[in-house]
Order: structure tokens, then C-alpha cells, then sequence
């Protein structure tokens, strides 16, 4: 096969990997910081993605503008979660976490089947077919704005935690709990905050999502273990590892179609998770624990 | 074929309308005894939620129907349907299919997929009753040496060399000679048993001018087939051979527009997807000019008008041709069941499988020949069409005795698509 | 004997015989469809308590128990439908296989420390990638599935696994009681007081001297082998299987389900948990259409519902309290 198809690939692959990155974001932030294991991340962004159908249906918003409403909805909506059911957890051991994360995980997946039902829906934006051709390199256009979205939320959540007093506090509050409490910062209230920033990321990310994918309800699972390992491959609380990540999973799939059978492609994803883990648990730009 | 219709008729047809409604509804339905004889249970397994749950809610139209045209044709049997829904699931389908059993159903009917089929076999085989499978292609299903098991449906091996026949008529009737294909197929249990069928097919027939230059699988849970696309555009192959589901046929449709590829077209040897509702609802226009070669009805049948009647008068708003194949095979499956229990006048297990054994329906809506089981349980006769999308409709275009349009081929550039 | 029993309340003992004497004589009165619904949770008892010995006892959170399962089932099946192993031969390889596989995960986690929720995702990446691979392991059937030949409900033969669904009633009652007795065992064992002591402070039980990693491997051996016994069930009970169902993660947390809504660590739980979620799901679908309501979705809302209320109010699982109110808990107390 000729080299520009690799290069093709790899570069949908990158693209797309990026989106897949910043919903990877939202879990590690919501991970990093409240060490809850958020079981049910995949379901919250087709959520969010079936709100962006209905967006563009009621109204005609293009889903990267309803990324912002959506955003702040899913903030809202994280912000209510973590402050009612999730916050007694927090100190429980992981397994109950992860139980009632799974059971606000069927409710979803269900209550969208149930509303939405079972067929596969999208957003049709005006611009869904077009593509850039470079040489003989095609790139859809949707991927490229998609990813650049991607990348412009990222920045402005790096932003957020480097120059905002609330975004320090948040990370005081990740780095030594018990000192955040001692020096008077509302623990609560910040863990609640974080939630809210990480649905919303995921929100974001979902309206990106749409305009490359269709969404189902039964997918929720599938983006759940795929933020998961991104996560985990990119290091936990590793915001930049997380793009990274994404990236490193987007083009191995990419590639891992190419070069082996594309229906065994997502092997590719579960040797690197595996790899990670065996020789760099604390992910690709981690620290050590 | 048509009762000349009596005040009787018309009041029972009135009941049994009423009581498949409740019945549909409820679960509790049909009055036990009519005109005494009492009503056989019919257990209607379809995967009406989850993955598959649009084609399940598609052919479960074909059991709404039902009391409908089998009043129309005169058979005077009272059938209270039991429906139970299969969630796309192999495990749920048998507890749900013993449930029924359980409940008192005389017989069972369903369920649209061939891992579902094999797993209900298994339970009907093992508590003696008789299952008459609607839609299900995987081949071992027949071959397991079942005693109640039938398949009124063509087995992967029938459709794909029926389908392959018809891609050579096509060529020949559109004048066209491609010599290269690349086959992409979807990794579950009909996409592996198509596989395999045209793996041994292929090669014996020397009248296709083409040969497949790459086979690539997919998973059905994929997300996104760019890559699968791209490795397909890569091959520079003529046209391609698709074995899909649904929602992975939409995803193909478009993705091979924004790759800019140029090819003669789609062609299916006999798979779902292409002729969906939902397929030309997604896609409008791109829709057009895919070709599947899949057992259809005879749009001129006399059987398909009586049953395009009734499901008009049930669902005003849609139309029997986006429902052809779901519909007109569990409507079949029905007649089947209904026509036996005529004939054997009793629930009896072993009285309905004979009578079923028995089955020889001649007149029917599926193109094919008289409805009549081997040895196996298996019709022999089914017969595919050519249809292809053409005003954003599935049209039958081959074989010529039913065609209702010339076939296209190869496909308009796609940006006039 | 003595130290099995020891410490158990005489009504408990008794409770016990009561339940044991009712599954014993339940094929007697149940239709058949209850008689399947209580296999299937007597299955669901069985590998929740394979589960719980690696979660319960020894604190190792596995996401990735169906990836015994199938390998168990595949193995003995294939053992069976080419080369007509006996399927009890077959179970013997597919334990070895499992505790094989076992071991590997084990010492690839234990050794780099892999531990919480790093632990559970590895698990899952080991279920998937096996999924797929069998989903293109031609000679297995790959997705196409594989099938055993039929099963003539005539004649029960348990030396071949052959026979009618009270066969298989009896053989996986069976399974559930040894495997309550074994964990009752360990449990009292110094392996199981090791177990417990590495579940609660891993740290301090290492600075005790206690081997962790050793224990640790000990638990995940014995959670698989037990676990790869369910599987060959379910193969020759089922006789068919499709990786996409039987790897599938939706079947790794059907199996945890009970056991954590049972109660984790627990010996009566998990048997509880399954006892009550089997016929949840299924009497959710009687409800259903006795209401009257046949949209999809309905019944698994309300399932997720009373899972979310379960771990919400009964944070240790459903069975610990109902033991204290029974007076049934001596166990609990004495491990206090």
C-alpha cells in the first residue's frame, strides 16, 4: 500500500484521537482530583450527544456551538451529581464507588434507549462530507474542527487551572487533601466544582464526537473503558497525558486497521493499555505515585 | 383467494383484531375457546430492544398484521399471539423463548437473528415444541438433526448463491464486465456464516467476470469505519461486496463519500441494512442506487397485495416495501403456523410439528417456490430479487418476471448522487 | 468437621438445612421455568462466590471474570465437539487453562504493583483482547459461534453432561454448595485470616511477614479455576456459545452484581445477591407486561434503580443486615 495511505490514516487517526482525548480529560480531572472512579463517563457524554441532537434538531445549532450550552448543562448537572449522590462515597472503598457508578450507568444507557430509542442518530452539518485534499492526503473537515475544538477546550481548562484561584485550589485539593481542608478551602464545594468540569468536558467532547460518529445508546460502555485506558495510558491526573493519549490511541487504531484486521483494531488499544501498564503504571507522562 | 366477505366474517375479524391488540398489549388476549375449538398459543420472539431492535420492531408489524390477512384469507383459526422480546441478547432469547413455553405457547415463532435462532432450537428441541424461524441465515441451525425445529428462510449458503447469480444477471443486463471487488463484511454470526458461503461459492462460479481482491472484516461495534474505508479505497477495486447490518451500512455510505472514492457501486450478496426505512431516512439522496440481492417479495403477487392492505389499514403512515423482507417472512412464518394448526385441529405438539412437516403453501407473498420442508425443516425454494434504491425506495429491478424498474449500474458520480 | 462448623449458631446451621433441603427438593415442585431461573442463579451464586475469593477475601477488584468463564467454556467445548473429550476431562483442562491465565495476570499485575482500579481496567483489557481474538479464531467458529450437538432431553447422563434441565439443576447445586463449603474452609483457614489481612492494610500485613504477593496469587488461582468449572457449565447447559456474549464486560459485572449487592465477603451473600437479582430481572419483565408496557428500556431503568438504592442505603450489601436481624451472624461477629 502506498505511503499516503499510512499517512492518510494516521492523521484521521491524530485527529480523531484528540476528541477522544478531551473526553479522557474530563475523566481525569474528575479522577485526579475527587478519586471517585466515574464508572458511568461514557454514558454521560452520549447524554450530552443526544442533547446535541436535539439542539440541532429544535433549533439548528451546529454542534460545535451547542458545545457551549452543553457544557455548561453537563456542568450543572456533574456539579448536582457529585454534591447529592456521589459525595457520601468519596471516602467508601473503590468497589462501592464503582458499583454506583455502574448502577447511574444502566439508568442512562436505559432512560436513552427509552427516550431516544435504539437507532443509531446523528447530526447532519452542512459541511459533513467535504473534505481538504492535500496531494493525494484527503482529510474530512469535520475532523479538522473537531479537533481543533478539542484542543481550544483543553487550553482554555489548562488555563483555568494555572491562572484561576479556584483552579489552584482544585489542585491543592488533589495534591494533599487533608492540607486543603487545614487551610480552609470548602472541599466540598471544589470536588463539587470538579465534577461539574469534567461532565463538561465530556459534554464538549460529545458535541465534537457527533460530527464524526452516530450515536446509540449501547455505546455508553464502549467510550467508558476508552476514556479509561486513555487515562491510564496517559498517566492519572495527567492533563496533557491525556491528549497525548488520546493521540497515541487514535493513530494506533488507525494503523492497527491498516496493518492487521480492521475489525481486531481495539486489540491494537488493549496491548498498549497492557504494555503501560507492565512497564510504566504511572502512565505515559505521569508522575510517580 | 379472497373470502367473499359475510357479516360473520367481518365480526370475527373484528375479534380477532380486537384480541391481537390486547394481546399485543397485554399479554392476556385471545378469548380461550372460539366457536370451540381452542385458540393455539403462538410465542413471538423478536429483538424489539437493543442493538437490533429496529429490524425486531420491523418484523414484529409482520405479527401485527397477521390476524388481519389471515382473516382475509379465510383461515379460520384463532391464534393468540404471545409476544416476548429477545433484547438482542443469545441468553435472554432462551429464557424468554422457556417463559413462553412455560406460559402455554403451542409453538414458536421468531427471532430474526441466527445466534438467537440456535440458542430458542435448543430449548424448543428440548421441550418438544415446534419452532418456525422467521428470518435467520446461519446454515448449522438446520444441520443439528432437530426434530422441531423449520426454517422457512434461505440459509447463508442459498443467499449468497443466489445473490452472486443475480450480480451476474445485473452485469449482463446493464452490459457491464468490473473485474475487481473488494469484500467487506461485518464480524457476527451471519456476517462469518456469508463469509464462509462466499468463500466457497465464489470460486465455482466462472461466469463473474470479477474476482475479490481483499477481504476485510469489521466489527460491528465499531465506531468508525474510516480506516476499514480507506483500507477498501486502497485495494482500487471496481465495486464493492458488502455483507453489513445497519447502522455500519450508513456509516460505510457516508465515509466512502468523504474519501472521494469513485467506484461502480455497493452491491450486497444478501445482507440487511440497504433497504432499511432508516437507511433512506439517514442518508436521503445517498441512499440511491445500492443493490441488494436479498429474498424479497413479488411485488406482484396476489398475496402481497392482501397483506400490503392489511398493513396500510394498521399503519396509515408507513409503507410495507421499507418493512418487505421482516414483514413478508414473519407474516409467512405465521401463515405457516396458521395453516397447520387448520389442518391438525389440536395444540398437540406432535400433531402441529407433522402437521407443519406437512406444510406445502403454494400460494405465497416471498418470491420463491412452494413453501416445504426437508428432512432438515429447511424450504429449499426461496428465491432472492435485485433490488436496488432508486427514487429512494427499494425497487425490485431483477429477476425481470417481478421487476419494477431497470437496473443502474454503475452509480452516477457521487457528487451528482 | 468440627472447625467447619465451629462458631455457627445452631440456628443458622438449621436455616442452612432448611434452604439446602428446599433446593434439594425444588425440581420436585417448580415448572420447568423456574427450574431454569434457579439454575441460573444458583450459577450466579457459584461464580459470585469464585469472584468473591479474589474481591471478598483477598481484596483484588476483578472486572474481568468472563474471561474465565469463556475460556472454561471453550476449552472443555472444544475439547468435546472435535475431539469428543468427556467433558469432565475437559474440565480438568480448562481449570488448567484458567489458573494458567490466572496466574499470568496475576504475576504480570502483582509484580509491577498494580493495584485498585488499575487492576480492575487490566482485568478488562485481558477479557477484551481475548474476545477478539476469538472472534477470529476460525477454528473455534470465530464469531460465527460455536455449537455442541444437540441435547435429546430422553435420556440424563451426568458422566457426559448430557441430559435435562434437572441434571443440570442438580449438578450445579452441586457446584454451589462445594463451593460454599471450600470458601467456609478457606475462610477459617490461616490462608483466609492472610487474606483478609492483606485486604485490609497490604502494607502492614507485609510487615507482619505475610507474603503478599504469594496470597495474592493463591486467590486469583482459586477465583479462576473455580470460575472456568462455571464456564464448561455453561457450555454444556447452553450449547452454544458467541464470544461477543460470553467475554462481553456486560458479563463480567452480571457476575460481581450479586455478590456485591449480597454483601463482599460474605460467604452467604453472594448466594443471596443472586438469589435475588436473577428473578428481579426477570419477574421486571412479568411486571412489565402485566402493566401493560412494552417499550424497551423501562425494565432496566427500574433494575438500575434498585441496584443505585441497594448500594446507596445498604452500602455492605443486602445480606449482613438481614443476618443481624435474624440472628445469623456470628460469623460477622467473630471476625470482628
Amino acid at each position: 500500500m502506498p505511503l499516503d495511505f499510512y499517512l492518510n490514516a494516521t492523521l484521521s487517526g491524530a485527529l480523531t484521537g484528540l476528541v477522544y482525548g478531551l473526553m479522557a480529560l474530563g475523566l481525569s480531572v474528575i479522577f485526579g482530583v475527587v478519586r471517585v472512579v466515574n464508572f458511568a463517563h461514557g454514558e454521560m457524554m452520549t447524554a450530552a450527544m443526544y442533547v446535541a441532537i436535539l439542539l440541532a434538531a429544535a433549533l439548528g445549532l451546529d454542534p460545535l456551538v451547542a458545545m457551549f450550552p452543553i457544557g455548561a448543562l453537563m456542568f450543572v448537572a456533574g456539579y448536582l451529581l457529585q454534591r447529592t449522590l456521589i459525595n457520601p462515597f468519596i471516602v467508601r472503598p473503590e468497589h462501592t464507588q464503582f458499583m454506583l457508578m455502574v448502577a447511574v450507568a444502566i439508568i442512562l444507557v436505559n432512560a436513552q434507549l427509552l427516550i431516544f430509542g435504539p437507532n443509531a442518530r446523528n447530526v447532519q452539518v452542512e459541511y459533513a462530507l467535504d473534505s481538504y485534499a492535500i496531494g493525494e492526503i484527503i482529510i474530512d473537515k469535520v475532523r479538522v474542527y473537531a479537533a481543533l475544538a478539542a484542543l481550544a477546550v483543553a487550553a482554555a481548562l489548562f488555563a483555568f487551572f494555572r491562572f484561576t484561584l479556584t483552579g489552584k485550589a482544585i489542585r491543592a485539593c488533589a495534591d494533599n487533601h487533608l492540607g486543603a481542608q487545614v487551610v480552609g478551602l470548602n472541599v466540598k464545594q471544589l470536588y463539587a466544582i470538579t465534577f461539574g468540569i469534567g461532565a463538561a468536558c465530556v459534554g464538549a467532547a460529545g458535541c465534537m464526537l457527533l460530527l464524526l460518529v452516530d450515536v446509540t445508546p449501547v455505546q455508553g460502555p464502549g467510550y467508558t473503558l476508552l476514556a479509561f485506558i486513555i487515562v491510564i495510558v496517559g498517566g492519572m491526573g495527567s492533563l496533557t497525558g491525556a491528549l497525548v493519549a488520546g493521540l497515541v490511541i487514535g493513530v494506533s487504531e488507525a494503523l492497527g486497521g491498516l496493518l492487521i484486521l480492521p475489525s481486531a483494531k481495539s486489540m491494537a488499544t488493549f496491548a498498549i493499555l497492557i504494555l503501560v501498564l507492565l512497564f510504566r503504571p504511572e502512565g505515559l507522562l505521569g508522575r510517580r505515585a | 383467494m379472497q373470502n367473499p366477505t359475510t357479516g360473520r366474517m367481518r365480526s370475527r375479524r373484528r375479534i380477532l383484531k380486537a384480541a391481537a391488540a390486547s394481546a399485543a398489549l397485554s399479554g392476556v388476549g385471545f378469548p380461550a375457546i372460539v366457536r370451540g375449538q381452542s385458540a393455539l398459543n403462538v410465542g413471538v420472539l423478536l429483538p424489539v430492544s437493543g442493538p437490533q431492535a429496529f429490524i425486531g420492531q420491523s418484523c414484529k408489524r409482520g405479527a401485527d398484521i397477521a390476524a388481519e390477512a389471515l382473516g382475509a384469507l379465510g383461515y379460520k383459526v384463532p391464534l393468540k399471539l404471545m409476544h416476548a422480546d429477545t433484547e438482542t441478547n443469545v441468553d435472554v432469547a432462551r429464557s424468554r423463548a422457556e417463559k413462553l413455553i412455560n406460559d402455554g405457547a403451542h409453538v414458536l415463532v421468531g427471532p430474526f437473528d441466527s445466534g438467537a435462532a440456535a440458542a430458542i432450537a435448543q430449548v424448543a428441541e428440548q421441550k418438544g415444541v415446534p419452532f418456525v424461524i422467521n428470518i435467520a441465515a446461519a446454515p448449522q441451525i438446520t444441520e443439528q438433526g432437530y426434530k422441531y425445529v423449520f426454517r422457512n428462510f434461505p440459509t447463508a449458503r442459498d443467499i449468497v448463491g443466489d445473490g452472486l447469480a443475480l450480480i451476474g444477471d445485473l452485469f449482463r443486463a446493464t452490459n457491464t464486465a468490473p473485474r475487481t471487488a473488494v469484500f467487506m463484511h461485518v464480524t457476527d454470526t451471519f456476517g462469518q456464516a456469508m463469509r464462509k458461503g462466499i468463500g466457497a461459492a465464489l470460486p465455482k462460479l466462472d461466469f463473474l467476470p470479477f474476482k475479490v481482491v481483499e477481504t476485510i472484516s469489521y466489527d460491528l461495534a465499531a465506531r468508525d469505519l474510516s480506516v476499514e474505508i480507506a483500507k477498501a479505497k486502497a485495494t482500487r477495486a471496481d465495486f464493492m461486496l458488502l455483507v453489513s447490518r445497519l447502522n455500519d451500512a450508513i456509516l460505510l455510505r457516508r465515509e466512502i463519500v468523504k474519501q472521494r472514492w469513485n467506484m461502480m457501486g455497493i452491491v450486497s450478496p444478501g445482507s440487511p441494512g440497504m433497504y432499511e426505512e432508516q437507511y433512506y431516512k439517514t442518508l436521503g439522496p445517498l441512499a440511491n442506487y445500492a443493490i441488494s440481492n436479498v429474498p424479497w417479495y413479488d411485488p406482484k403477487a396476489a398475496l402481497t397485495a392482501v397483506v400490503d392492505k392489511a398493513f396500510t389499514k394498521r399503519f396509515p403512515k408507513d409503507k410495507l416495501m421499507f418493512h418487505a423482507l421482516n414483514v413478508g417472512y414473519t407474516f409467512e412464518s405465521l401463515l405457516i403456523v396458521a395453516d397447520a394448526f387448520r389442518r391438525a385441529q389440536s395444540t398437540d405438539a406432535n400433531a402441529l410439528t407433522q402437521a407443519i412437516r406437512a406444510t406445502d403453501i403454494k400460494t405465497r407473498m416471498m418470491i420463491g417456490g412452494p413453501i416445504k420442508f426437508n428432512a432438515k425443516g429447511q424450504v429449499e425454494g426461496n428465491r432472492s430479487a435485485c433490488v436496488q434504491n432508486l427514487n429512494q425506495r427499494p425497487t425490485v429491478v431483477l429477476p425481470a418476471a417481478s421487476a419494477e424498474a431497470k437496473p443502474v449500474f454503475p452509480w452516477p458520480h457521487y457528487k451528482s448522487a | 468437621m468440627r472447625p467447619l462448623l465451629e462458631g455457627i449458631p445452631r440456628r443458622s446451621l438449621a436455616a442452612l438445612a432448611a434452604a439446602g433441603a428446599a433446593l434439594l427438593a425444588a425440581p420436585a415442585v417448580a415448572d420447568p421455568y423456574v427450574l431454569s431461573v434457579l439454575i441460573l442463579c444458583l450459577y450466579f451464586a457459584y461464580v459470585g462466590q469464585a469472584w468473591n475469593i479474589m474481591m471478598g477475601f483477598a481484596g483484588q477488584l476483578s472486572l474481568g471474570h468472563s474471561l474465565y468463564v469463556g475460556v472454561g467454556a471453550y476449552a472443555s467445548a472444544l475439547l468435546f465437539v472435535k475431539f469428543g473429550v468427556n467433558p469432565w476431562f475437559g474440565a480438568l483442562a480448562a481449570i488448567a487453562v484458567c489458573t494458567a491465565l490466572g496466574l499470568v495476570i496475576g504475576v504480570l499485575a502483582f509484580r509491577f504493583g498494580i493495584a485498585g482500579v488499575y487492576f480492575a481496567i487490566l482485568t478488562i483489557a485481558f477479557a477484551e483482547f481475548t474476545r477478539i481474538g476469538f472472534d477470529h479464531w476460525q477454528w473455534a467458529g470465530a464469531s460465527g459461534g460455536l455449537f455442541l450437538p444437540v441435547a435429546y432431553r430422553e435420556t440424563s447422563d451426568v458422566l457426559t453432561l448430557r441430559g435435562s434441565p434437572t441434571m443440570f439443576y442438580y449438578v450445579m447445586l452441586a457446584f454451589a454448595a462445594g463451593a460454599l463449603v471450600l470458601c467456609r474452609m478457606l475462610l477459617v483457614s490461616r490462608l483466609g485470616y492472610y487474606w483478609r489481612a492483606i485486604r485490609e492494610d497490604e502494607t502492614a500485613a507485609e510487615a507482619l511477614g505475610i507474603n503478599a504477593f504469594g496470597y495474592k496469587m493463591a486467590a486469583v488461582a482459586l477465583s479462576s479455576a473455580l470460575t472456568a468449572l462455571g464456564g464448561v457449565f455453561f457450555a454444556f447447559y447452553y450449547n452454544n456459545l458467541f464470544p461477543e456474549q460470553i467475554f462481553s464486560m456486560g458479563r463480567s459485572i452480571e457476575i460481581i452484581l450479586g455478590p456485591i449487592i449480597g454483601g463482599i465477603g460474605t460467604l452467604i451473600g453472594p448466594i443471596v445477591g443472586a438469589f435475588l437479582l436473577t428473578p428481579l430481572a426477570d419477574s421486571l419483565s412479568e411486571l412489565m407486561a402485566w402493566l401493560g408496557i412494552d417499550t424497551p428500556g423501562v425494565k432496566h431503568v427500574f433494575y438500575g434503580t434498585c441496584l443505585l438504592a441497594v448500594v446507596v442505603f445498604l452500602p455492605n450489601g443486602v445480606w449482613p443486615p438481614i443476618a443481624r436481624r435474624l440472628g445469623l451472624d456470628a460469623e460477622r461477629a467473630r471476625r470482628r
